[in-house]
């Protein structure tokens, strides 16, 4: 063997090598994370945390039940904003449409779906909080509702013609109207997949911070109905991390394991739901 | 599908049982000096009427007096007090003016974060001046070093912290640096937002207090309470009559003794730099401003209920975090502006 | 032959082979029509945010007109607000995090798409793809707490020793700054790097990579030679995708930059991004002039956010449509 093909296949080894080692960092960054919020926030979990309501600062003891309540309402309202608008709206790309209307539609969705998070905060201040005069829950969701929109429209549309020609057919051949053959055979057919969208697009709108703060704003006590301001755990974990109480700081670790888990939880579940059932042929 | 329709529908409806009780709730947000002070006294006072539920948001005093102006909240907070376009623009909007109601005196203390140095500092004018100025670098120049003869200062730079938010701590801060200091007032000038010469920014009281603990070599400006919960060592100022004094409730109470006396109709009124052997010089009070209108007769009784409350009850839970109480002559004077409120 | 006539093409619009009676009655119409509004109201949503944001910032388009994107002042005491201090510090954060992150990026895409076994494949992707979901605050908690301390303690005074000729090493060392901030930002970016370079490199046809290996190229000189330019339209989208979403960043980079609007060569300097001073100032912003500058820096970010999807679209798709057609030939 020569020395330059040796030299070769050392660099090539060596290169490679290198590039299993990117992958490697890249991988345990995510295993770092957890690990802390575990490490740090780990003894932080108990009663307290789920039950209580925060404590006057300085005082020990308080907990987030109000931060997590916040949160659910928040996304309650966000899905059945976002959701119906994503799906309906890609029910008619993919079915309806012609390709002029449907180029603008995804259009927007893209463009909506680059627009950083804070200006959608901007955005939803100006359409919800400044005319009503008040921040409010309402406000929140609907702020982290048009972000769960482009998600869930360009994902469903993908599924929704991904569904084979001849499914469609053979029900329009039985006799289905178009919408009954939607309803009935092409979205039941891709249910997975637009399941899938709708969880990612959860999971993603449940660890937004920027949208809420001008939105839900915040609040100490519990948040009654859908018009005043709520607390919610991202805000609460950004507060609490900035302060210089000792209290905060494990609080704050304690609610970020909590988020996390929640969401790397959905994330793993919609991944498997996909992976599972596979009753339309990859694309 | 109908029985995700179901489940829906349980939620919601579970949902509207569990808070079905509506207690009444308030919304104010402002100030981050006086937050823990405000967080005691609403917790207690939802203690005493479960029925009223105050909930503040400190987001620093310019949000305070930003979001009463837009009417996004029922009550504002701040320790600058409102200028007078502010209170014209609130009066446009409105028709109807907004009112300050002070809650308590607090002192804005110079903390600090000096590997090695555990003890107290005393600071000039020139010295506070010279640093955020970002003429005096290091920790031992002669500015600073000249009062404090028995500390040994390390050559260190010194890492500036100011506030990154509107804030009325800066206000107090800036006014009173604009008083001492010449150069400060036509460079920089007093507002709840300026244009720092150096330094960094914290989020809130919260953030300065945080930054400045977690970064070795740094000086900020924090309400006092602040310094106090965080044991974190603060200076003591030179006042106006030459003596050095560290805030505690006697030197901040002094340094309103004046302002007592000649209180304005507004209430708005600088105590800074205030003159007196015993008064702490970055001394202010803070205001709740509170509209003079109220269009729901529910929250406006409940508003002045707290008030009143806070001006009697309230002002024993002062001293036990550090702010001191309202003069008396100021609490008369409120009670009679309160009527004015409707 | 008569049921032929009923049968209706399955995709696109309704062709008019019933009449529009009997498509209303069935139903069809008005799922159409409902369909319809929802998708239209996704265009309404996005051409009101647009035009709120054009709306909402016309005061600093008056006043400052185009100075305001190269005035470094930012003095709300007397009302003059310049933008180039944000642009600066999200222009310098994004930076330092895309060099940081495409090595990395590349290098594992690299792995994963070349080198691994499918399976250990795609088990690695489903981890990134799960770093990619963790939200920013999160990335801002262990910024603060973990970054920060670090950098300040190890990282900073071994890149002053070794590089502190360079201007950007020079200077105080607080912690918090650019450079803290870009590597924050890099780990959050890297994910998407990975994802999309692996996917483009998974397209590359499988005659390239052999053809190489029949000339008796090496395995790491035909990725490198042969795949990797193949694909690089389509990794070069990945980065902008990247870039896209540093340049949006908020909650990480408002934590660990050090909120001052500071342009300085050294990355030790605190300084402050778009997003960042946006997050801080809005709720406080006293005053129409200020708000609304605020507001023209938050249609600055949506415009430059936009440019760079739609490039990093169109190169990834160039990539793909290259892969499969030369692949079928």
């Amino acid at each position: 063997m020569n020395p330059r093909l040796r030299w070769r296949k050392f660099v090539s080894n060596f290169m490679l090598t290198m590039t299993c080692c990117c992958a490697l960092i890249a991988v345990s960054v995510l295993f770092f994370i957890l690990g802390n919020l575990v490490y740090h926030g780990g003894t932080s979990i108990n009663w307290n945390f789920f039950t209580k309501l925060p404590v006057p600062v300085g005082e020990t003891g308080g907990g987030m039940a109000n931060a997590i309540v916040g949160s659910a309402k928040l996304l309650l309202l966000a899905t059945l904003f976002g959701v119906p608008i994503g799906f309906l709206g890609a029910v008619y790309l993919a079915e309806f449409s012609g390709s002029k209307v449907a180029f603008v539609v995804r259009y927007a969705a893209d463009l909506l779906n680059g627009a950083p998070s804070i200006v959608i905060g901007i955005f939803a201040f100006t359409l919800v909080v400044h005319p009503f005069k008040h921040f409010s829950t309402f406000a929140g969701g609907v702020a982290l509702g048009i972000m769960m929109i482009p998600i869930t429209l360009r994902s469903t549309e993908q599924f929704l013609l991904s569904v084979p020609r001849n499914l469609r057919e053979g029900a329009m051949a039985l006799g289905a109207s178009k919408w009954k053959t939607i309803a009935t055979v092409v979205v039941p057919a891709a249910y997975r997949g637009i399941l899938t969208a709708i969880l990612l697009a959860f999971a993603r709108v449940a660890g937004e911070t920027a949208p809420l703060i001008f939105t839900a704003l915040g609040n100490s006590y519990w948040s009654h109905g859908w018009n005043q301001p709520t607390a919610s755990l991202p805000v609460v974990i950004w507060n609490y991390a900035l302060s210089a109480y000792d209290d905060w700081h494990r609080q704050a670790w304690a609610a970020g394991l909590v988020l996390l888990a929640l969401i790397l939880v959905i994330n793993i579940v919609a991944r498997a739901i996909l992976s599972r059932g596979i009753s339309v042929p990859r694309a | 599908m109908k029985r995700i329709t179901g489940i829906l529908l349980a939620v919601l409806g579970f949902a509207g049982i569990v808070w079905a009780d509506n207690p009444l709730s308030l919304t104010g947000a402002g100030a981050t000096f006086p937050y823990p002070m405000y967080s005691k006294w609403f917790s207690e006072y939802h203690k005493k009427d479960p029925n009223i539920q105050i909930n503040y948001q400190s987001i620093g005093s310019g949000g305070g007096i930003r979001q009463v102006t837009e009417g996004t909240v029922d009550f504002g907070a701040s320790d600058g007090p409102m200028t007078d376009e502010q209170l014209k623009a609130y009066q446009d909007k409105h028709g109807f003016a907004v009112l300050h109601f002070p809650t308590v005196l607090g002192g804005v203390v110079p903390t600090y974060n000096i590997p090695g140095v555990s003890g107290e500092l005393k600071f000039t004018p020139e010295a506070l001046a010279g640093i955020y100025l970002g003429k005096i670098t290091k920790w031992n120049d002669p500015a600073i070093t000249s009062p404090n003869s028995g500390v040994t200062l390390p050559g260190d730079d010194i890492v500036v912290i100011h506030r990154s938010d509107g804030s009325g701590t800066t206000y107090i801060w800036t006014d009173y640096l604009s008083k001492v200091s010449s150069e400060w007032k036509d460079k920089v000038g007093k507002n709840t937002s300026v244009n720092w010469p150096v330094g960094l920014g914290g989020k809130g009281n919260e953030g300065v207090s945080g930054l400045v603990k977690q970064t070795p070599s740094s000086v900020g400006y924090v309400e006092l309470i602040y310094a106090v919960q965080n044991s974190m060592p603060y200076g003591s100022v030179k006042n106006s009559s030459g003596v050095f004094v560290k805030a505690d409730l006697a030197s901040v109470t002094s340094a309103a003794a004046g302002a007592a006396k000649n209180m304005p109709a507004d209430f708005r009124v600088s105590i800074t730099d205030a003159s007196g052997k015993t008064a702490y010089p970055i001394s202010s009070f803070t205001w709740l401003l509170i509209p003079s209108k109220f269009p729901d007769a529910s929250k406006r009784d409940a508003v002045k209920a707290f008030v009143k409350w806070m001006l009697a009850d309230g002002q024993n839970y002062t001293e036990a975090l550090s702010y001191a109480k309202l003069p008396k002559e100021v609490v008369a004077k409120e009670l009679e502006a309160l009527n004015s409120v409707q | 032959m008569s049921a032929a006539s009923t049968i209706v093409p399955s995709a696109g619009p309704v062709a008019g082979s019933r009449s529009f009676l009997s498509r209303l009655r069935e139903g069809d119409e008005i799922a159409r029509l409902i369909t319809f509004l929802f998708a239209a109201s996704v265009v309404l949503i996005t051409v009101l945010l647009v035009y709120q944001l054009w709306v909402s910032s016309v005061l600093p388009r008056h006043k400052f007109g185009l100075a305001f994107f190269v005035t470094r002042v930012w003095d709300p005491v007397f009302d003059n607000f310049g933008a180039l201090p944000f642009i600066y510090g999200t222009v310098v954060t994004s930076f330092v995090a895309l060099f940081l992150a495409v090595p990395l990026g590349i290098g594992a895409s690299i792995f994963l798409a070349e080198l691994a076994p499918a399976r250990v494949s795609d088990t690695l992707e489903f981890f990134i793809d799960l770093l990619a979901a963790v939200p920013s605050v999160i990335y801002g908690v262990l910024g603060i707490f973990i970054v920060v301390p670090l950098m300040r303690r190890f990282i900073a005074p071994v890149l002053k020793n070794t590089l502190g000729f360079l201007p950007f090493f020079k200077g105080p060392v607080y912690g918090i700054g650019f450079l803290t901030a870009g590597v924050v930002l890099a780990i959050m970016v890297v994910p998407y790097i990975i994802s999309v370079s692996r996917e483009v490199l998974l397209s590359v046809p499988r005659d390239q990579r052999e053809a190489a290996l029949a000339l008796g190229s090496t395995r790491w000189e035909s990725t490198w030679k042969v795949v990797v330019p193949f694909a690089r339209t389509g990794i070069l989208g990945s980065i902008f995708l990247a870039l896209a979403r540093a340049l949006g960043e908020t909650m990480a980079v408002s934590m660990v930059i050090g909120n001052a609007p500071t342009i300085s060569a050294s990355l030790f300097s605190p300084g402050d991004s778009i997003a960042s001073v946006i997050a801080n100032q809005f709720t406080e912003a006293t005053g129409d002039l200020y708000t609304q500058s605020l507001i023209e820096l938050g249609l600055v970010l949506f415009l430059l956010t936009f440019i760079l999807n739609g490039l990093a679209r169109i190169l990834i798709a160039t990539t793909s449509q290259r892969g499969s057609g030369m692949g079928n030939a």
